[in-house]
């Protein structure tokens, strides 16, 4: 049973007050809150279990390293992938990208060679592949998008050529919403012989995600946008491709052998893992995801639609204003403008309000290039949010609108 | 010459906000203010005088005029333009020694510090920097 006043007593942060108002945080894209069951998780192990993992023979250590190995197993049962050993915690979504440009780009990738991304990634997925390029000397190519926020792909298939070497592409648009339709892209890529990196930040915390349905190469993801810690995230990897890729990082932990001669790399996952990482992270995201799997992932989605849907209605009402990312397939994410007023502003009134939103141009540039805007006025819901919070958010762009228009 | 000096502004501006309990009538007056600025000049209004910011953009023309510099400004935000005002309002019209010195407390008394921190990137921030090397720049040339 979803039971939307026991799941609020769940996140402590939802309690405060802001301004004289109480809280009300509509900015989970950007990062999300954290239920009691991570924050406890968290303290606990530092109070009780806090060791260094694959390191001592010690009784603390072996109880940390098992604890933490078992995260990895929880991280994979979450996005069912096959093997344990082809999830490599990382510091998050960027690191982990990172990590995919510089070693597959490091075997794979040749001057002349192409890269494709879309024209709604985050920065974190352009910025990764123009270094490579720097590096390299290989192209990007980019997959347009429509008025409606959806990617146009009339000529997808024929973007693929003999040099092309990687699909790199945004599972859900951080600022329009758009659900990407991957899994038909990825047959096409696989198809052409080209594997695909899917950038699931903004994906993996409102649905179902299975990675080997989807059949991606890689997926990548942030704990703290899944209601876990800051400071983690996840690389998953097809084994095929981790084990033929160089490691990213050099270091403790991820070598069997080190003379000044020669390193012999260490196994997967470990080959990846290079010093101390955050363990406790990693237990703090596998109790975040014990806790989205106790709520109930399926209803989650359900619940989070139907709000959406309502927040969709009400927003349209009120007039002048406009959304951004329209497309019949999205999650709840709402990106706006009320006509003649600056994002800014509305965001400084908002706020003042106690209402989190995010204004700007939410590190997705070409998406506010593509429709000839500065930014948006962007409001992310979670599965915590509720109607009333919705109409106050209704009341303050009326508000908004009162004061500015 | 001005009467007031830039202090005597600044605590002028520090009492009108004091009548202030409510963020809404703060911003009421900010609007007010960015306004009734005066307009800079349209042909000022391009990346030459630009001062990027993430959020909002912040544009400033500065002139030396007998001895004292003239500033003005505009922005794409309305509250932004409002602070802009202030600032205008405190620096413009003074000896470029007094501007190049100036210690703007003001902000900060009247609750809008958060305006100014680097990571807002409002364009204020390095506004009030670009005003004050206007001040250092004119300040060595007549020298
Ligand atoms: C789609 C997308 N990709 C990547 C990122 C970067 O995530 P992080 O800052 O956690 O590394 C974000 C976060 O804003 C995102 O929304």
């Amino acid at each position: 049973m979803f039971d939307i006043e026991k799941i609020r007593k769940d996140f402590p942060i939802l309690q405060k007050k802001v301004y004289g108002n109480s809280l009300i945080y509509l900015d989970n894209g950007a990062t999300s809150q954290k239920p009691r069951a991570v924050i406890e998780k968290i303290s606990s192990f530092y109070s009780y279990s806090n060791s260094s993992i694959h390191r001592g023979v010690h009784f603390l250590s072996e109880q940390a390293t098992a604890e933490f190995e078992s995260a990895r197993n929880r991280v994979k049962e979450f996005i069912n992938a096959e093997q344990n050993h082809e999830i490599i915690f990382t510091a998050g979504t960027t690191a982990s990208i990172n990590s995919v440009a510089f070693s597959f780009g490091e075997k794979y990738i040749k001057a002349g060679d192409e890269i494709i991304l879309t024209e709604m990634e985050h920065h974190a997925n352009i910025v990764p592949w123009q270094m490579l390029c720097d590096r390299k000397g290989c192209k990007l190519k980019i997959v347009p998008i429509n008025d409606n926020g959806d990617l146009l792909l009339d000529g997808f298939e024929k973007m693929f050529t003999p040099k092309t070497r990687i699909l790199a592409m945004t599972h859900v648009s951080n600022a329009l919403g758009t659900i990407n339709p991957v899994k038909e892209m990825i047959k096409t890529a696989h198809a052409n012989n080209v594997p695909v990196m899917v950038d699931g930040a903004q994906s993996v915390q409102h649905g179902v995600v299975d990675v080997r349905d989807l059949d991606c190469d890689f997926f990548v993801f942030s704990g703290h946008k899944i209601y876990g810690p800051t400071g983690i995230g996840v690389l998953y990897g097809k084994e095929k491709w981790l084990e033929e890729m160089p490691p990213y990082q050099g270091g403790g932990d991820m070598i069997k052998n080190v003379t000044f001669e020669k390193t012999i790399y260490n196994d997967l996952p470990f080959k990846f893992e290079a010093g101390t990482i955050n363990y406790v992270g990693a237990i703090g995201l596998a109790a975040a995801l014990d806790y989205l799997s106790e709520t109930g992932r399926e209803e989650i989605e359900e619940y989070e639609s139907e709000l959406s849907g309502y927040a969709n209605k009400r927003l349209s009402e009120v007039e002048g204003l406009k959304f951004y990312g329209t497309s019949a397939n999205k999650i709840s994410i709402l990106s706006f403008l009320i006509e003649g007023i600056h994002q800014y502003d509305a965001g400084m009134i908002i706020d003042k309000l106690g209402i989190a939103v995010r204004t700007g141009t939410h590190c997705a540039q070409p998406v506010m290039d593509h429709f000839g805007i500065d930014g948006t006025i962007r409001a992310s819901l979670a599965f915590y949010n509720t109607k009333e919070e919705i109409d106050r958010l209704y009341d303050a762009l009326l508000k908004v609108k009162q004061m500015l228009g | 010459m001005r009467s007031m000096t830039l202090n005597e502004i600044q605590d002028e501006i520090i009492d009108d906000f004091e009548l202030f309990d409510e963020w809404m009538d703060k911003y009421n007056y900010l609007i007010e203010l960015g306004n009734q600025l005066e307009p800079l000049n349209p042909k000022h209004k391009n990346n030459e005088y630009l001062i990027e910011g993430c959020q909002s953009k912040v544009w400033l023309h500065a002139e030396l005029d007998n001895g004292s510099v003239k500033f003005t400004a505009d922005s794409d935000a309305i509250i932004t333009k409002g602070i802009v005002a202030l600032l205008v309002k405190v620096m413009s019209g003074r000896k470029p020694e007094e501007i190049k010195d100036a210690d703007l407390y003001f902000i900060d008394r009247i609750g809008l510090k958060e305006n100014l921190s680097p990571t807002r990137s409002n364009g204020l921030l390095a506004m009030m920097k670009q005003m004050k090397l206007y001040g250092l720049a004119f300040f060595v040339r007549d020298e």
